[in-house]
């Protein structure tokens, strides 16, 4: 069984990813589970059309205790008989989302959730690793591959370049690599070389770059993965390419993160970011 | 006597259930609903739990219970002598559960033993930025101090599985650089509905990272045993090995009052396993049948009825040696425990008793106060599990109220019903019972006395039992009913 955790920034379309990924892997007929690690729950809807999960978190919350759930409470089978359990946890402001995702992961554990005809554990993570349960995915004995979901945009790989810098920290004592960079296209400029470059000044590759296609609204209108609802479509196909390279990827990397200036470096020289004249910091109009 | 059905005068079913109705009665609706299922009349017969139990508490109510850090803290890891226990948070957990629980140990301290205080003391950047880094270096500083401990402890307290701190990842580590076993529990006290999980995932880390990994130096015999899920509370430990030994077995391991770890980390190897506390240690009993194929088997050393028959049992499971050896046993202290019941039972009997203890009190203890003469008209648990209560009800007499996790109002409107001569209970309840005039004695720490256990203990608790109930003190004081 692969264990896999699915990191970047927020809004980037991790879940959507992870979903059309999942939804390859199942077509080439491999045995997944999905653990939805973000409060919102929204890792599991496009494979099981559904609107929103019951949550291991709202089952708590209406029984009392973790302890009187049950595994088929919240374990959903959807397309592909892909399993599908979300963590749940509160609206943002309050209560401790992070413990959330490590009450979810151990009940899952001790309810034998883990059985040996699984290839694939998913674990689609919130956006920022904001404390130590964000990070329970990729504790020792849990997923050891990371994929980070970026695009050409600034703020994405400023993300992607800091998620690697934890991944680093739990890298030196565990087992976690980094597996590549999913480019997850925006449409920016030089967005193919620019995420490549990141890719190998990190030590990894970009895995794939998944280009921009409305197809993946239209199918997540039906609450569908691309591969589901349009088969045929091109942008099917290129989910079904990542996840076949997601299968036989062997790159496993101890990540080799940025200092700032070097990603400013790297950006400059795309074009993407001018250079910085110290000379004109702190001067007011007037006096330049 | 547990095949007979007794019975009290003046209780019956419907007197039982009338009481715990009136009780019931102020609540409002949602709670009295909640509470119902775990207060009813024993049924004697049935040998099955006639109450609800392991339910959260309802909130609104005080109930007695501890948490999970508690059980592993307080019950599990903490009688561990040669240990250090680390109170992984903030350091109100390790101070206030510091030997509070009366587990004896022997050895000198900071060299065979150390019962003291370690904690992290969490303060607040300990929390923003993360405990991980505190511990390792509070982890050396153990070592660099008391370098003849066998192991450290690890015991998270609520925040730590709040930020998320990854402690199995910080004690392999350290347990690697310092050549010493660490074990990581994640006991964080908001797991569970009450103390009862801490026993669990203590059971758990035990057989994750203790059992199996030492050998005993000595060649094994037949009549090797390990005593489970016995604390040492006012050195019962010691009086239960001083019996055990004297019937001829050899007691290899104690887990885990006055416990070596390296002993418990041999206990693989012994014939049986004989367990008192069945509630806290049951886990590790079955881990250890079905991995090493060892028998264990339930024994109740209070009073000299239920040694007697414990004793037979255990013989049962032995050889003609120690059968001959028992019986030789019980014919030389039946008269010793027949002249301390002459001397006490004249003045309790007939006297009515109240227990509410944690996890095995409340039914162990009842064979004791019996062989004093005194009936048991209330019996009930703090953490108990449905399991509890089955071997619960044909211990207590037919219809006497069984109440679960009960709040302080529902025990105070019991014991205003039932008018008993003595409660056992904890110190939350001790001096609620003595303002009201009953006589009382905290059945968790044996009210600073002890040992209660084997023939030793029985001398003991016959003195307490009536140095409580017939105190000249309660003369002087007016109950208000």
């Amino acid at each position: 069984m692969r264990q896999i955790a699915i990191y970047g920034k927020g809004g980037i379309g991790k879940s959507t990813t992870t979903q059309n990924t999942v939804a390859g892997l199942a077509y080439l007929g491999k045995k997944v589970m999905i653990v939805g690690c973000d409060p919102k729950a929204d890792s599991t809807r496009l494979i099981l059309h559904a609107k929103v999960q019951n949550t291991v978190m709202d089952l708590v919350r209406e029984k009392g205790t973790v302890e009187d759930l049950e595994l088929e409470d919240v374990m959903k089978i959807g397309y592909g008989d892909t399993k599908c359990v979300e963590s749940g946890g509160p609206e943002p402001g309050v209560g401790c989302a992070g413990r959330g995702v490590i009450t979810a992961i151990n009940f899952l554990e001790e309810n034998g959730a883990y059985t040996d005809d699984l290839d694939f554990v998913f674990y689609d993570v919130l956006g920022d690793v904001v404390c130590g349960g964000f990070a329970m995915p990729i504790r020792e004995g849990k997923a050891e591959e990371i994929y980070i979901v970026c695009s050409g945009e600034m703020m994405a790989m400023y993300a992607a370049n800091n998620i690697s810098k934890g991944i680093l920290k739990y890298a030196s004592s565990g087992k976690v690599r980094l597996a590549g960079l999913i480019c997850n296209a925006r449409k920016t400029d030089m967005e193919f070389e620019l995420v490549s470059a990141l890719a190998a000044k990190l030590g990894t590759q970009m895995i794939h770059f998944v280009p921009r296609d409305n197809q993946v609204q239209r199918a997540e209108m039906r609450r569908m993965t691309v591969i589901e609802y349009s088969p045929e479509h091109p942008q099917a196909q290129e989910y079904r390419m990542l996840a076949e390279k997601i299968l036989n990827n062997k790159m496993l990397v101890v990540p080799t993160p940025l200092e700032m200036d070097e990603l400013e470096d790297l950006l400059m020289e795309y074009g993407i970011m001018e250079a910085e004249d110290e000379s004109v910091v702190g001067v007011v109009e007037a006096a330049a | 006597m547990s095949d007979d059905i007794r019975k009290i005068d003046g209780i019956t079913k419907e007197s039982t259930q009338a009481m715990i109705d009136d009780a019931l009665s102020v609540y409002p609706e949602k709670a009295r609903k909640k509470r119902a299922p775990h207060l009813a009349p024993n049924d004697a017969a049935s040998g099955c739990a006639s109450v609800k139990s392991n339910k959260k508490t309802v909130p609104g109510v005080m109930s007695a219970r501890g948490c999970a850090y508690a059980g592993a803290k307080g019950v599990v890891w903490g009688p561990i002598r040669d240990m250090v226990h680390v109170s992984h948070g903030p350091v109100g957990c390790g101070w206030y559960s510091w030997g509070t629980r009366r587990n004896l140990v022997t050895g000198i301290n900071g060299v065979t033993q150390f019962a003291m205080q370690f904690t992290s003391d969490f303060q607040e950047k300990d929390i923003v930025y993360g405990g991980d880094k505190k511990l390792k270096t509070l982890l050396q500083e153990a070592v660099d101090l008391f370098p003849l401990a066998k192991g450290i402890s690890v015991l998270s307290e609520c925040p730590v599985g709040l930020i998320g701190d990854d402690i199995n990842s910080v004690a392999k580590q350290s347990s690697k650089e310092l050549d010493l076993p660490i074990i990581p529990c994640n006991c964080e006290g908001f797991r569970g509905v009450s103390q009862s999980l801490g026993h669990h995932i203590s059971n758990d880390t035990i057989r994750d990272y203790i059992i199996e990994t030492r050998e005993f130096a000595e060649p094994s015999s037949p009549y090797d045993i390990a005593l489970i899920g016995d604390y040492n509370i006012g050195g019962d430990v010691w009086s239960a090995t001083a019996l055990l030994e004297e019937i001829g077995l050899n007691v290899k391991a104690t887990w885990t009052g006055d416990g070596e770890l390296e002993k418990i980390a041999a206990t693989h190897q012994v014939k049986l396993n004989l367990i008192h506390c069945y509630r806290s240690m049951n886990y590790m009993c079955k881990v250890m049948e079905e991995k090493y194929g060892i028998p264990w088997l339930e024994f109740n050393f209070f009073g000299p009825t239920k040694i007697r028959e414990s004793l037979r049992a255990i013989a049962e499971r032995f050889d003609d040696t120690i059968k001959a050896n028992v019986e030789r046993v019980i014919a030389k202290y039946d008269p010793i425990m027949q002249a301390i019941i002459d001397e006490y039972k004249p003045r309790l009997d007939g006297k009515k008793v109240m227990l509410l203890v944690g996890g095995l009190r409340p039914r162990h203890t009842i064979g004791a106060y019996e062989d004093l003469g005194m009936d048991c008209v209330g019996s009930g648990y703090e953490f108990a599990h449905t399991d509890d209560y089955d071997r619960t009800a044909p211990e207590m007499p037919d219809a006497t109220v069984v109440y679960d996790d009960p709040s302080e109002y529902e025990f105070e409107k019991f014991a205003h019903a039932l008018k008993p001569d003595l409660i056992g209970s904890g110190i939350k309840e001790k001096y609620v019972f003595q303002k009201m005039g009953i006589p009382f004695r905290q059945m968790h720490s044996w009210d600073y006395s002890g040992p209660y256990h084997a023939y030793q203990g029985f001398e003991i608790f016959a003195r307490d039992v009536d140095m409580a109930v017939n105190s000249p003190t309660w003369k002087l004081v007016k109950a208000p009913f």
